[in-house]
């Protein structure tokens, strides 16, 4: 691996250095924050998903150094190796940013509005996809699509109104189990996630396609309606299990374990895949080892009321000056030079009373 | 009378049959690339004909045969594209139908210059009468020593098998055809690897349409400098176009691409002009994917220039002005038909056609169709128009395959030179229900500028 | 449950033997087409996992292939199945007229089999016949420049040689 030659690749102005064969969309997001684009079907643990959901496409506005044209149409970042000397341009491209609105539109389309009874709220990707790039308000005036039900057994819970139909499930049935029992059927917009037969989804790794979902579509049966994700704090556990790794997050309120997940990183991808009855049958606190506070970002509203992280004595780790390459926030107004308030000299608790105008105006003779 | 490379032969009796065939002058084409040329010499050929590919994308066929991979030990493919299902579109169906011998024999020269020991004939499902006829002529060419083992005694193998699809028009797409043919839904594969390099059962392939394949025929038998004498420019050779709507003789002709888009229309060798005394409204030269074109952009190019049936002239002024050769499905519309009409059933067909992986093309196709037939029955506002028109630009270009492309231009072409008939169709409900727009202007000559 | 017949394994036989050892699912298809015809004009949910079984494939892979593609009928279907294209072409030459009249005829709606199971009507896509229009698909055979005369004489085809059958 170490012998792989590095391709240099430029992304909305920042360049990197990566191994040949990886994508764009990797590259971008070691560089990360905004400059990642968004992915709602690319599994980096998955083999052979993403391409599908067309959010992460980007612009390549050079080749390579070999071949500097650019590429004629916007491509699927997830699925586009980069090549030496490439140019890509993601946020920084007016091109970008258009057909990305597009697509958010499109994936909402006939996503039904039902975030507040539906599970994900709060972890949900489309959400915070649509808060980024959609517009409130949509311009579609027909009936949204619907499904007949279908029940995949007593762990999972599946609402095919919700599905964006990445595939992500499908490939890890796949690449987790034996035997595949669900898929997609039927073609177009009639698509569906389905098993045609009434059949219960009972493998030991089934599970995982909860965590891989990226909407609403498959939640977890043991944990419906019984909290929002935001009221809960979330743990890592763990247990000696004997089908998996037993490394789990544990979403907690008091004493009482609510639901089990795998743990996911900063791209909410699965750790570890962990297995069902981690899942779904070991919900006492005592069957666990808490290992401490789940890192959640900040930005997300999981972090509302966690003590992890920004709230408490912890500094956040992201001061101005680490996202800006060392360089300090320049100095606009020295706002001491209009105000009183807050002047270096004054302490507020040294004052006996409670703090009057009076009180700023002694410096200012 | 033009040049006949192709259906010269297909009306004489019994030209289905091998012996007939064979006396016509067949396989004489396999007999010289067998024994006479190789493998290299063939791909030449084909690339000194500039023969492009028949399908509806034009791409130089001698130049897609030159990227197939050829790693030691691993079977490569060829695999004819029958899966024609292009509205608008019946030209292989016809050459299959009357002449099969001139695609196999096709088939055997192409497997050869290759190297595909196992050749795959995709076939659409609902041609099922086709398969009989194909696999009869399989049959006689083998029993004939053309096909099977060591053909002609060079040593080489080849074996032609004819697979059926089930009602599908996205496996017309290359990767999708590929994905059937591996016994799985038609979900176009994400490119790259190509076919070239990883295609069927991740081996090397080539995918050609049956047209393509059948030209090499004489494209061998002449020689290419010859083949590319026949046409104009980067036109060369001919092409079979299905003529179809409201037109005196709707059926499949060779032209030799040196035509004209009128003489085409009007004249008796072909169209014949339009039916029942009507006027000419509009036309959509390619197959229904193509944009559609006012009778006037249509005989006329931009500039005031005469319109040719070729890849370069009915491409003449882009998307602007101009359309596509595509598939050779000329669909033509006399003044009777709406085009609001015409518009809503192509985007019934995409949207019904979709395969339904990635999602401007899922949720977009049928918003379009969901606004065109609001439009088309009376309910439009003139806003739609323009929601129209932002959709398909959403998903221009933004696809896995170019099934989202087809389903966008044609939206775009009739917005783009029919506005004012959407327009009325909206300001007028109740007339639109009664009778259609009519001419207006779209048969009037083109002003054109002086410069 | 119903299984191939001898000739109909044969011909099972003779589809598999077509593709490399190991890709035998790529047979799955043209046995589709075998299954449905062999066993009444549709697939049922015995047929498909038999089919699956055959090909020794999972029986989702052959739900995703049969749903997929238009032309498995995965409900009963009628002794005859008209099915009438309606896309641009066949549009512009009057398919509407032809569909409304076999309606009138036959008394059912697209997606519709008549009471004595003879008739199924379904509207399809484009099917290649541009330059024949208006048609439709019978069977194995198309029926093209259509007209209300010959919808009457096909109608009175089929019902006679249902007749005959019985």
């Amino acid at each position: 691996m170490s012998e792989q030659p590095l391709f240099k690749v430029t992304i909305d102005n920042i360049t990197i250095e990566v191994p040949a064969g990886t994508t764009i969309l990797n590259a971008a997001r070691k560089i990360g924050g905004e400059i990642a684009p968004p992915a709602m079907c690319y599994y980096s643990k998955l083999e052979g998903s993403g391409g599908k959901c067309r959010t992460c496409l980007v612009e390549v506005s050079k080749g390579s150094e070999k071949d500097p044209r650019p590429m004629p149409k916007l491509v699927a970042s997830c699925r586009t190796t980069v090549m030496d000397g490439m140019e890509v341009k993601n946020i920084t491209s007016e091109k970008v940013v258009d057909a990305r609105n597009g697509i958010v539109e499109f994936l909402l389309l006939n996503h039904p509005l039902d975030c507040p009874v539906c599970d994900q709220a709060g972890e949900c990707h489309l959400q915070d996809l649509s808060y980024n790039h959609g517009k409130a308000g949509t311009r579609y005036e027909f009936q949204r699509r619907t499904f007949k039900k279908h029940d995949l057994g007593e762990h999972i819970q599946l609402h095919m109104t919700r599905c964006i139909l990445c595939y992500r499930c499908v490939f890890t049935a796949d690449q987790l189990t034996q035997k595949r029992e669900h898929g997609v059927l039927d073609r177009g917009d009639h698509a569906e996630i389905a098993t045609f037969i009434e059949k219960n989804l009972d493998n030991e790794f089934i599970g995982n396609v909860i965590d891989v979902c990226p909407v609403g579509a498959l939640t977890d049966k043991t944990f419906r309606f019984k909290n929002r994700v935001w009221f809960l704090k979330p743990m890592n556990a763990h247990r000696n299990c004997p089908t998996c790794s037993g490394k789990v997050t544990l979403w907690n309120r008091g004493d009482e374990v609510y639901r089990v997940t795998a743990r996911k990183d900063q791209w909410g991808e699965v750790e570890e895949w962990i297995c069902n009855t981690c899942r779904f049958d070991t919900k006492n606190a005592s069957e666990w080892v808490i290992e401490g506070p789940r890192e959640i970002d900040r930005h997300s509203v999981i972090s509302q009321g966690h003590y992890a992280g920004n709230i408490g004595t912890n500094k956040p780790t992201e001061t101005f000056a680490a996202v800006n390459d060392g360089r300090q926030p320049q100095l606009l107004m020295d706002i001491h030079s209009v105000s009183d308030v807050n002047k270096p000299g004054n302490t507020l608790n040294k004052l006996n009373g409670p703090a009057h105008s009076n009180n700023f105006n002694n410096n200012h003779d | 009378m033009g040049v006949k490379l192709l259906l010269e032969k297909a009306h004489v009796e019994g030209i289905r049959t091998f012996a007939v065939y064979r006396k016509e002058g067949g396989y004489k084409s396999v007999e010289k690339a067998i024994k006479q040329m190789g493998p290299e010499a063939i791909v030449e050929e084909v690339k000194k004909s500039g023969l492009r590919g028949r399908g509806g994308a034009g791409f130089p066929a001698g130049m897609k045969w030159s990227f197939i991979a050829k790693p030691e030990g691993v079977p490569r493919h060829l695999v004819c594209n029958a899966d024609e299902s292009e509205p608008g579109t019946f030209k292989d169906r016809y050459l299959m139908e009357n002449i099969p011998h001139l695609l196999i024999e096709g088939l055997i020269i192409s497997s050869f210059a290759l190297g595909s020991n196992d050749t795959y004939i995709y076939i659409r499902g609902e041609y099922a009468w086709i398969v009989d006829i194909l696999e009869t002529a399989i049959e006689e060419a083998k029993a004939n020593g053309y096909l099977g083992k060591n053909i002609l005694g060079s040593g080489f193998d080849c074996n032609i098998h004819v697979q059926r699809g089930a009602g599908a028009y996205i496996c017309g797409e290359e990767t999708a055809l590929i994905e059937s043919l591996e016994g799985k839904r038609g979900n176009p594969r994400i490119k790259p690897p190509f076919p070239a390099i990883q295609g069927l059962w991740q081996r090397p392939t080539v995918v050609n349409n049956v047209e393509t394949l059948a030209a090499v025929v004489p494209i061998i038998n002449m020689g290419g400098d010859e083949y590319a004498k026949i046409g104009v420019g980067r036109s060369t050779g001919t092409k079979l176009i299905s003529a179809c709507g409201n037109i005196q003789k709707p059926g499949v002709y060779e032209i030799d691409m040196t035509i004209s888009v009128e003489e085409f229309i009007y004249s008796d060798e072909y169209c014949g002009g339009i039916a029942n005394g009507k006027r000419l409204k509009a036309c959509i030269p390619g197959g229904s994917s193509v944009p559609i074109l006012p009778a006037n952009l249509l005989l006329k190019t931009a500039k005031g220039e005469t319109r040719y049936m070729n890849y370069e002239s009915l491409s003449d002024g882009g998307f602007a002005t101009g359309s596509m050769m595509g598939s050779g499905g000329f669909i033509v519309l006399d003044e009777d038909q709406c085009i609001v009409k015409n518009t809503y059933t192509l985007a019934r067909f995409y949207r019904h056609e979709s395969c339904g992986q990635c999602s401007p093309c899922r949720e977009g196709t049928g918003w379009m169709e969901k606004i065109l037939n609001k439009i088309e029955i009376g309910k439009g506002r003139k806003s739609d128009i323009d929601l129209l028109w932002d959709i398909q630009r959403k998903i221009e270009g933004n696809t896995i395959c170019p099934l989202g492309d087809a389903a966008a231009w044609p939206v775009a072409a009739a917005i783009r030179h029919f506005r004012d008939e959407f327009e009325w169709h909206v300001l007028n409900p109740d007339q639109a229900q009664k009778r259609n727009f009519g001419l207006a202007h779209y048969a009037e000559p083109i002003y054109v500028p002086a410069s | 449950m119903s299984q191939f017949s001898e000739t109909q394994m044969t011909e099972f036989k003779r589809l598999v033997s077509r593709y490399p050892e190991g890709k035998q699912k790529s047979a799955l298809l043209p046995v589709l087409h075998l299954a449905q015809n062999s066993f009444g004009g549709w697939l049922s949910q015995e047929t498909l996992d038999y089919v699956a079984e055959l090909l020794n494939i999972t029986p989702i892979e052959v739900y995703e292939v049969a749903t997929f593609y238009s032309m498995y009928n995965l409900k009963p279907v009628g002794q005859y199945l008209f099915e009438v294209c309606q896309t641009g072409p066949c549009m512009i030459s009057g398919s509407d007229n032809i569909i409304q009249y076999i309606q009138e005829k036959l008394g059912i709606k697209p997606g519709e089999t008549t009471k004595d199971g003879l008739f199924t009507l379904k509207t399809v896509e484009c099917l290649g016949a541009c330059g024949y229009a208006p048609m439709m698909q019978m069977g194995k055979t198309y029926r093209e420049h259509l007209t209300k005369d010959k919808v009457d004489a096909i109608i009175l085809e089929c019902r006679s040689n249902a007749a005959a059958n019985n």
